[in-house]
């Protein structure tokens, strides 16, 4: 699997520099790479957990946010944050440190979620997911440090660092590692007794807890394994475009999540692949066709979340319901291990 | 210091009685149906766009058929109107009627009858409803009101029956449902915004503003109303739920929703009542915060919607009093927030005290707790 993968990047990031891949069909696979990872995550809580959280957009602005600071405070000199700490020279070494800085941040912000969950499950749980992400949008929307309502830029500086090293595709790269490591640690999680014991609680919370799975604990790690996966995927989100405000993390960021996990199917980490690659074709294929159509883009918002409401209504497993798509093709399982 | 403690207590109860219409609403569903209806915010918003339509349609300003066109044109436009009323009629006369009336030839002439009357009705109204001028404001504040809490109805039964019906029939997950709630909104909001544009529009003032000053205190007439109405919906709700039969029936189906069909109570007309109940009030509190703060713009649902959300977790959702109360605590709250930090944490505040109802004590303060069986 290693081999492959290495010969993927390869092959795309040559695409890339030669410039046959052109910077809008580059700009959609990095897209597409950050609603991998945000679908992945979000399958962990919904899916694999069956609880329903739809204030992800949340978790991904504190991720967003937090490594933007982490990158113009280490690197950049600014008005807020001071002099940089570090020269320039070191961004491609620390830049995982800034993602991973993101990644603490919404995992921190996921306990806000975590610990009301010990007591509430269904639709009230829903609520307090909404309620999380509207208190961290307002949050950060009172923040003058950040921004503001205005929002926070100056990321690019940060890439530009990178590239002065060694020009490459800086963002591909990060964002192909982003979303291997998401699917690797998530497939490791889910296979692990602790994955079980999710699964358990998924199947009915009373009975795991007698069969001695900590639930609280359990719910604990899943909601901050899934927000800190979030944040990563912000914090990937706020190099690619090199500018973040609380007005791209709002309900309908979490609307998106929502049905990337329930088009790919609940408890399916192929089948969010798939989807979020699906998910991100269908939408730059309707850009043009509303344009064709001379209609408000904003339709966009009317036409996704009626696709969720005919899912829900019509195949509310998605496409791949519980299975893997090595299930469904055993002779997949030949070529790769897992490990 | 006493007046300005009084001006804004009022203005907690101005506000706390548009919290309280929305949340009735909220809770009537919840308490009937375990739902939470996330589009309701949206039912308020569109009520508050239909207000708009009606008065302006009563006023004169609107029309359904274009006055520059051919007559041809006219009367295709009468009937394709006047079509659609009829055979929203008859779906309606054929829902309600014993079954087999369909067939009778009695149903037929009056359907044929109906056709008639819409015509005539949509020919001439339909070029403009004029008053004559100097007609008094209160004719078309009369007017608008009824107009406006049936077409709201309409709007939120019509998402009970496409949306949640069919889920509620297949059995599905609650889970599910939600979704689809909160899907709903959404399709409301971008909806209006996709065929309105993203103009705010200034609601006409439909009666004019009266100014009242008792001692250093000054009131309008608009923030009576809402306050006086605000009572007398909780109070006409209370009324329905406690004293009438189809309260009754709307308290057996939130007991137990699968023995309430062998009662013979008929499950999805009851359902389609509370809607209806919810929708209208949803629909009057648009029309009232339309007048106290005359724009409109798609997204005005969203926060109230939410905030009157907050309210009826505060009083115990599923419990009249409690949404009614809870409307006008976090109305007070909020005003005492603005009043003494800021105004921008408003938001903040009341949503953190929603977790921290949630978390703590997810009654609220008039709900009981259930027991689940094991």
């Amino acid at each position: 699997m290693p081999t492959a993968l290495g010969a993927l990047l390869l092959v795309m990031g040559g695409l890339v520099q030669s410039g046959i891949l052109g910077q809008y069909y580059l700009t959609v696979i990095m897209t597409m790479g950050i609603f991998i990872i945000l679908s992945a995550s979000l399958n962990l809580v919904n899916g694999y957990m069956g609880e329903f959280s739809c204030g992800h957009a949340g978790f991904m602005a504190v991720g967003a946010y937090a490594s933007s600071v982490a990158g113009i405070f280490l690197f950049v000199p600014d008005k807020v944050f001071g002099q940089p700490w570090l020269p320039m020279s070191m961004t491609p070494l620390a830049f995982p440190l800034i993602l991973a800085v993101g990644f603490v941040a919404a995992a921190l912000a996921g306990v806000i979620v975590a610990i009301p969950s010990f007591k509430t499950r269904g639709d009230y749980l829903a609520v307090i997911t909404l309620a999380a992400g509207y208190i961290i949008k307002s949050a950060i929307e009172n923040i003058d440090a950040v921004g503001g309502p205005r929002g926070f830029m100056g990321m690019n500086k940060v890439i530009g660092g990178m590239n002065e090293v060694l020009d490459i595709p800086w963002m591909f790269f990060w964002i192909f590692l982003g979303v291997v490591f998401t699917i690797w640690i998530l497939r490791r999680f889910v296979y692990s007794t602790y994955g079980k014991g999710i699964m358990a609680i998924h199947q009915d919370e009373v009975a795991a807890e007698i069969m001695s799975v900590n639930t609280n604990r359990m719910k604990l790690i899943a909601f901050m394994l899934s927000s800190g996966l979030a944040g990563l995927a912000g914090g990937l989100y706020a190099y690619l475009f090199s500018f973040v405000n609380p007005g791209s993390f709002t309900i309908l960021r979490s609307t998106e999540c929502l049905v990337m996990v329930y088009l790919g199917g609940m408890g399916s980490l192929s089948g969010s692949i798939l989807s979020a690659m699906l998910y991100c074709l269908l939408l730059e294929f309707l850009k043009p066709v509303l344009d064709y159509l001379q209609l408000s883009q904003t339709i966009k918002w009317v036409i996704i979340p009626l696709g969720l409401i005919l899912l829900m209504q019509f195949r509310p497993e998605g496409i791949m319901g519980n299975r893997e798509l090595s299930d469904i093709f055993p002779k997949l399982k030949r070529y790769y291990r897992f490990k | 210091m006493l007046e300005t403690v009084i001006q804004q207590a009022l203005n907690a109860l101005q506000l706390g009685s548009y919290y309280s219409l929305i949340a009735l609403g909220y809770c009537l569903v919840y308490g009937v149906l375990l739902l939470i209806n996330f589009a309701h915010g949206d039912i308020f918003m569109v009520g508050a766009y239909i207000a708009f339509f009606a008065a302006t349609f009563i006023m004169g300003q609107h029309a359904f058929i274009p006055a520059n066109v051919s007559p041809l044109a006219q009367i295709a436009c009468t009937g394709f109107f006047a079509i659609i009323l009829t055979a929203s009629a008859a779906y309606i006369i054929g829902r309600v009627t014993r079954e087999g009336f369909r067939q009778t030839r009695a149903f037929k002439l009056l359907i044929g009858g109906l056709f008639v009357l819409f015509s005539l009705l949509v020919y001439f109204l339909g070029k403009g409803f004029v008053l004559p001028k100097g007609a008094d404001r209160w004719v078309v504040m009369g007017a608008t009101v009824p107009l406006t809490m049936l077409l709201t109805a309409a709007v939120g039964i019509f998402i009970e029956r496409v949306a949640y019906r069919p889920l509620r029939q297949k059995g599905a997950n609650r889970l599910y449902v939600v979704i689809t709630a909160l899907m709903m909104g959404i399709i409301l909001e971008y909806g209006n915004l996709s065929a309105l544009g993203a103009s705010r529009i200034p609601f006409p003032p439909l009666i004019k503003t009266a100014i009242f000053e008792i001692a250093g205190v000054t009131v309008t007439n608009l923030k009576l109303i809402s306050i006086g109405v605000a009572f007398a919906v909780f109070g006409l709700l209370q009324w329905i739920v406690t004293r009438t039969k189809l309260g009754m029936a709307m308290r057996a189906v939130s007991y137990d929703k699968f023995a309430v069909p062998l009662m013979g109570i008929p499950l999805d007309i009851i359902i389609v009542f509370t809607f209806f109940l919810g929708s209208s009030m949803a629909g009057l509190a648009g029309m009232l915060y339309a007048m106290n703060f005359p724009v409109l713009d798609p997204f005005m649902g969203a926060l109230v919607g939410w905030k009157a959300f907050v309210a009826a977790v505060v009083g115990g959702i599923g419990d009249i009093r409690g949404a009614f109360v809870g409307g006008f605590l976090l109305a007070i709250l909020e005003i005492v927030v603005a009043a003494v930090f800021s105004s921008e944490l408003r938001d903040l505040i009341s949503f953190t005290i929603l977790l921290g109802i949630l978390t703590m004590k997810p009654t609220g303060l008039f709900g009981t707790a259930k027991t689940t069986k094991i």
